[in-house]
């Protein structure tokens, strides 16, 4: 009887000419907690998704409780005991709870029989590690941290042993993070084994036994996390010494470009995501929004740069109104100086299939001076593209090449180029470094400080907590839809993240 | 009592031509409700009923026609699943291909084997299907209101009616109440939770697929072996889009599809009705507008009411694993 | 991802694939041929012959060409804004009465280098208004163009009757159709453009709406790569969500788009009614709309693409007939079997032969750049 749960031998896989994992070893000792680390793009996820079957490895072995077993579909990894919650949760929104955990684990091809067995199981599961949810409850009418809680228990419900965690706690309170952490504590105790992969250095030293990073597609070192640190892991993940501050002098705020007041937004269900919201945003300043997400940032975003209507309230720009509950316009809020850099660069601040040089007149297609009359002036797009490939180093330097073909720093790299260079008042930015490689990181940063230092207005949307405190001059904290508070830079962490919960989710958290 | 004779037949021929709907609509439902498009019903409802007839007429035998119909129809259903769960095609244009395909291949198959001009022979009595009266169904006819009702609305239809009728609620009973129709509800919503569930998502599709197929082979065989003693060329004349506007109508739930296409049938019924007919204080209406008038309806009500339909959420979307 | 396949060189994405795809649908064309007892290579023979044997056939498959050219160009603007309108066969139908509107009021009056410039106004006008109701309810109510427009097909076929029955027909005359045009409402024939070959027109309706048919494909490709409109309605084809960002209006492109391409398709009815029939007929379409569907796929649609496959089935068109009075037992429907395939292989079934032509590559020590970062 051995006591690893799983060992991994030589695991390598390539997607095309993308080595995602290169001769990976890893062992997992039962009932531990063992932490994976690594930068986004390390090859954590899809290390992972081969463990459980969703991709197979193009060489190595893996040992199960000591035994060779061959994982070629989900199916062959719940058999063997393995369980995943997924970070973006894998449930069917409008099903019940009950519904969820049964799917795929029905014991007959009648459901009534089915139903009521597993709500007997899940009624036990529950007791047993204090996982408690209403099973005929609809996903989409529970928060996230309860969603997460039923991925537990579709595991748990399939006998798993062994159960992989994806960056579980990206889109949890930290109080909701705090009860996670508790409960796969009690799950160890039960004599679970659980694979914890996240980027946070804090939650590896906060509950992992063992930790194992991951850099570039490669298994760099394991380690037992009472004898490591912070910075040695941290060393680790990035090959370097990360830079924790980013250099910026004191801000000199202006005049108010932006002011927000009683905004309110609904989303296309009607649910209330920005709730009654004021603030101020003054020329040569960074405020920065801090919130975990999906606690209206984006909506509030949204309504700002006109492309969501709000429900109520005013916003002025440059002392002048937005018509944010009626018609305002992209486009028009543009030519009045608002740029807007915004969270999801995939879908909407690029269009993948068109070449750099078209991506780059996107929102400014209307200005004169790319068109000849309703005709595009070819000329100057490819000149103006070709300006600022160089002014912000954006590889290859080819304003021809499909923009899908770009790495994920210099497609950001597009975007700003095209918003910053307008010279616009008021700069928002969502997620600037979302899957961004680090040089670009930096690069990013420096010039989010440069805009402020010409005086410009930025607001700015970030879910990396760390990133707002070191960029901006002011932080404003966002919790269900309204704002909590507001500190400066030199909060600390748990202060800031203790607003970021809110006062609901602390009393959740107490339970 | 005339006015309500006309009634109870108008009603009559709105069963009569509701069944070829209801069955393809709920044809329709199986596979859309799983994530897979179709706007083939037509092509498949077509092929079906061609080799109902084709079959019919060469073996003499309804039965024959009718599973002939049936391995028509899901052989289409197939290429479509082939073409959208497999190749993750557009499932639009793959259902447009499919119509033109069975559309040219009737007529010119058709031609020849039995060179009659796009139709198979006429069938003989066994060949097809027959109507069934109710016990009694001559005995109560005369009394007033239930006579009529029972008679001539609710006896006295072809067997495949009331199996159209009959699977209304057992489609609700397979989707809602077997593990069947809860994963195939489920990957129509979210096929990343039935594929990490440990469930085949492409395979649990083409079984909605298959669905789909048999349900549009009864669809074809009603229309050539029930409605018209053999094949006639083009012989759908756009049922298959008008089933497919009753799955949007009704939201793609079940009962809702009923009332749909008995709603379009009544229309039609109507239609034929009137021709020639001039209506109280409208006068004469000309025939056309009666025929256009389902369409437009259609549209009118697309327009105006279908806003709020959701469709399944991962409908159209072929599934491809995300990184 | 983005792009899931191995890049390939340019002359393959666009040369290579569409052709195997193409003759894969004609295999099994073949297919039901061999099924219906004949012999596939006579009837490749019978087809190639009668499009292009003589001056005359090859005027026939121009003229036909010019109509899928038109309904192709149609089908393919409305592609690249992501809509599908499968309403081109009701928009050309409709067309018809703007044509003949103009030759009828003006045909014994005036030549046709007047009536024409009308008739492709007329044509372009009752097209686009017969798509604008579908774009508009898109735009403003959510329905689906694709469903409406396949209502508006048969209300269209509805409301055509009707006129042919009862309002355009001379007094006395039995059959659906306006009187004859005149002079002026006949097109001339462009037997001068063959002659340059050395060929001889005949019978052949080839005729001057073909010059017209290159001007708008002309026409196309500047819009579509050249023009402020052309790049708002690319961004909404490929990202409906980058064209909100960008302060695009959705439903005002939408309805515009529905329009230039219903116009597309009311242009085709110049072709028939003023090139070869000199009068409206019942049903004179015929189909083409649908040709559309199968043309702008094939020519991916491109206007240098569209052009060629329209050509491919003015010869399928042309070459039926000629296989249809060689061969009895194929009948022009075949042409709508293959079509059908075109779609299929083209269409639906567009990469199915991607990998295995991109393995092909790898093996022969080309190297690809791959596509599209990949995050973990």
């Amino acid at each position: 009887m051995s006591d690893i749960a799983i060992e991994l031998r030589g695991i390598d896989k390539s997607f095309g000419l993308v080595h995602a994992n290169k001769n990976i070893n890893l062992t997992v000792r039962k009932g531990t907690i063992h932490g994976i680390i690594g930068e986004n793009g390390a090859g954590k996820s899809t290390l992972m998704s081969i463990l459980y079957g969703f991709y197979q490895a193009d060489s190595g072995d893996i040992l199960v409780g000591g035994n060779r077993v061959t994982i070629k579909d989900p199916n062959a990894a719940i058999s063997s005991g393995i369980g995943m919650v997924h970070q973006h949760f894998m449930l069917v929104e409008n099903f019940t709870v009950l519904e969820n955990v049964m799917l795929g684990a029905e014991d007959s091809q009648i459901l009534n029989t089915s139903i009521s067995k597993a709500r007997v199981e899940l009624k036990r599961l529950e007791k047993e590690y204090a996982l408690e949810v209403n099973p005929d409850a609809l996903i989409e009418e529970l928060p996230v941290g309860l969603q997460q809680r039923v991925e537990i228990l579709k595991a748990l419900y399939r006998k798993a042993d062994i159960l992989i965690l994806d960056e579980p706690t990206g889109v949890l309170t930290p109080p909701e993070a705090d009860h996670l952490f508790r409960i796969l504590g009690q799950l160890k105790d039960q004599g679970k084994t659980i694979i914890f992969i996240t980027h946070k250095l804090r939650e590896i030293m906060a509950i992992t036994d063992e930790v194992s990073v991951m850099r570039r597609g490669e298994m760099v070192a394991t380690r037992k996390t009472k004898d490591t640190s912070v910075e040695e892991l941290a060393e680790l993940m990035v090959g370097r010494r990360v830079l924790l501050r980013v250099d910026k002098g004191e801000a000199n705020p202006g005049a108010v470009k932006l002011a927000v007041e009683n905004l309110t937004v609904r989303d296309s269900r009607g649910v209330t995501m920005v709730d009654n919201v004021s603030f101020t945003l003054r020329a040569g300043e960074i405020v920065g929004i801090a919130g975990v997400a999906g606690n209206g940032q984006s909506e509030l975003l949204e309504a700002i740069s006109g492309i969501r209507r709000a429900v109520s309230g005013t916003v002025l720009l440059n002392g002048k109104p937005i018509d944010v509950t009626g018609h305002a316009d992209p486009g028009d809020l543009r030519n009045r100086g608002l740029a807007h850099v915004p969270e999801d660069r995939h879908h909407v601040g690029l269009v993948l299939k068109f070449d750099e040089a078209e991506n780059g007149i996107l929102g400014y297609h209307n200005d004169k001076r790319y068109l000849n009359g309703v005709f595009l002036d070819t000329k100057a797009i490819q000149a103006d593209a070709e300006e600022k490939i160089r002014k912000y180093d954006i590889r290859p330097p080819n304003p021809r090449l499909k923009t899908a073909n770009f790495s994920g720093g210099n497609q950001q790299k597009i975007v700003l180029a095209r918003e910053m260079e307008r010279g616009p008042d008021v700069l928002i930015i969502g997620q600037p470094t979302r899957g961004v490689d680090v040089g670009a990181i930096e690069f990013i940063h420096k010039r989010i400080i440069e805009m402020r230092d010409q005086g410009k207005a930025v607001l700015l949307v970030s879910v990396e907590l760390d990133e707002i405190r070191a960029l901006s001059d002011r932080i404003i904290v966002m919790f269900a839809g309204r704002v909590v508070g507001e500190r400066e830079p030199d909060a600390t962490e748990g202060e800031l993240g203790l607003l970021m919960a809110g006062v609901e989710g602390r009393k959740e958290a107490a339970e | 009592m005339e006015f309500f004779d006309t009634i109870v037949a108008i009603l009559e021929s709105t069963i009569r031509v509701s069944v070829p709907l209801i069955f393809a609509a709920l044809a329709g439902l199986f596979t859309e409700r799983a994530g897979v498009f179709d706007i083939g019903l037509e092509g498949k409802m077509l092929g079906a009923a061609f080799a109902a007839g084709a079959v019919a007429a060469v073996t003499g035998s309804v039965l024959m026609g009718l599973l002939a119909a049936i391995l028509i129809s899901v052989l289409l259903s197939l290429v479509h699943g082939y073409a959208s769960i497999t190749q993750r095609g557009s499932q639009i244009v793959s259902g447009v291909a499919i119509n033109f395909i069975v559309a040219g291949s009737t007529v010119i198959l058709g031609e020849a084997w039995f060179r009659q001009g796009g139709r198979t022979p006429a069938l003989d009595a066994d060949a097809r299907f027959q109507t069934v009266t109710f016990p009694f169904a001559d005995a109560v006819k005369d009394v007033p209101i239930f006579g009529p009702i029972y008679s001539n609305l609710l006896s006295g239809h072809f067997i495949l009616t009331y199996v159209a009728f009959l699977l209304v609620p057992f489609s609700w009973w397979v989707l809602y109440r077997t593990r069947f129709g809860l994963r195939l509800r489920a990957v129509g919503e979210n096929p990343g939770a039935v594929d990490t569930a440990g469930i085949s998502v492409i395979w649990l599709r083409y079984r909605a697929v298959i669905c789909c197929g048999i349900l549009c082979g009864f669809a074809g065989a009603y229309l050539s072996l029930a409605m018209s003693a053999g094949f006639v060329k083009g012989m759908t004349a756009g049922k298959g889009y008008i089933a497919l506007a009753a799955l949007i109508f009704a939201k793609w739930r079940p009962v809702n599809i009923m009332m749909a296409c008995l709603l379009f049938g009544f229309l039609d019924a109507l239609a034929i009705r009137l021709q020639g007919n001039p209506l109280p204080f409208i006068g004469q209406v000309p025939v056309q507008l009666m025929q256009a008038l389902p369409y437009i309806l259609t549209v009118i009500l697309l327009a105006g009411f279908i806003g709020k339909a959701v469709p399944p959420k991962a409908g159209g979307v072929p599934y491809v694993k995300e990184r | 991802m983005s792009n899931p396949y191995a890049k390939l060189p340019a002359w393959a994405e666009y040369g290579l694939i569409p052709l195997v795809n193409l003759v894969v649908a004609f295999l099994v064309a073949g297919l039901v041929v061999l099924l219906v007892g004949e012999n596939p290579l006579n009837a490749a023979y019978h087809m190639i012959n009668g499009a292009f044997g003589r001056g005359e056939y090859i005027g026939f498959t121009l003229y036909y060409a010019t109509t899928f050219i038109f309904t192709g160009l149609s089908v393919a603007v409305a592609f690249h804004a992501g809509l599908f309108n499968i309403g081109s066969e009701g928009q050309a139908y409709i067309g018809g009465i703007g044509v003949a509107l103009a030759c009828l009021w003006l045909d014994k009056t005036m030549p046709w280098f007047v009536v024409f410039p009308l008739a492709i106004v007329g044509s372009a006008a009752f097209g686009a208004l017969w798509a604008f109701l579908p774009g508009w309810l898109q735009a403003k109510r959510g329905s689906h163009v694709v469903i409406t427009t396949i209502m508006f097909n048969f209300i269209a076929s509805s409301l055509m009757v009707y006129l042919l029955t009862r309002v355009l027909k001379p007094l006395g005359s039995m059959a659906p159709q306006t009187r004859t045009f005149e002079a002026g409402g006949q097109l001339p024939k462009l037997d001068w453009l063959l002659s340059v070959f050395g060929l001889e027109v005949g019978n052949a309706p080839f005729n001057v709406s073909f010059l017209l048919a290159l001007l708008a494909a002309f026409g196309v490709w500047v819009l579509i790569w050249r023009t402020k409109l052309g790049y708002e309605m690319r961004t909404m084809g490929f990202s409906p969500s980058a064209a909100r960002y960008a302060g695009m209006k959705e439903a005002r492109i939408t309805v515009i788009v529905m329009m230039i391409s219903g116009g597309l398709a009311g242009l085709m009815a110049l072709n028939p009614i003023m090139g070869e029939q000199f009068r409206m007929q019942l049903d004179f379409v015929q189909g083409a709309g649908f040709v559309g569907i199968a043309v702008a796929l094939m020519g991916r649609s491109h206007p240098a693409g569209i052009i060629p496959a329209a050509i491919l089935f003015g010869m399928l068109y042309q070459g039926g007939a000629e296989i249809a009075f060689e061969m009895p037992s194929i009948s022009r429907d075949m042409i709508v079997i293959i079509q059908g395939l075109v779609i299929l292989f083209a269409g639906a079934l567009e990469n199915m032969f991607r990998p295995a032509i991109g393995r092909g590559f790898a093996t022969f020590g080309r190297r690809f750049p791959v596509a599209a970062e990949r995050g973990a």
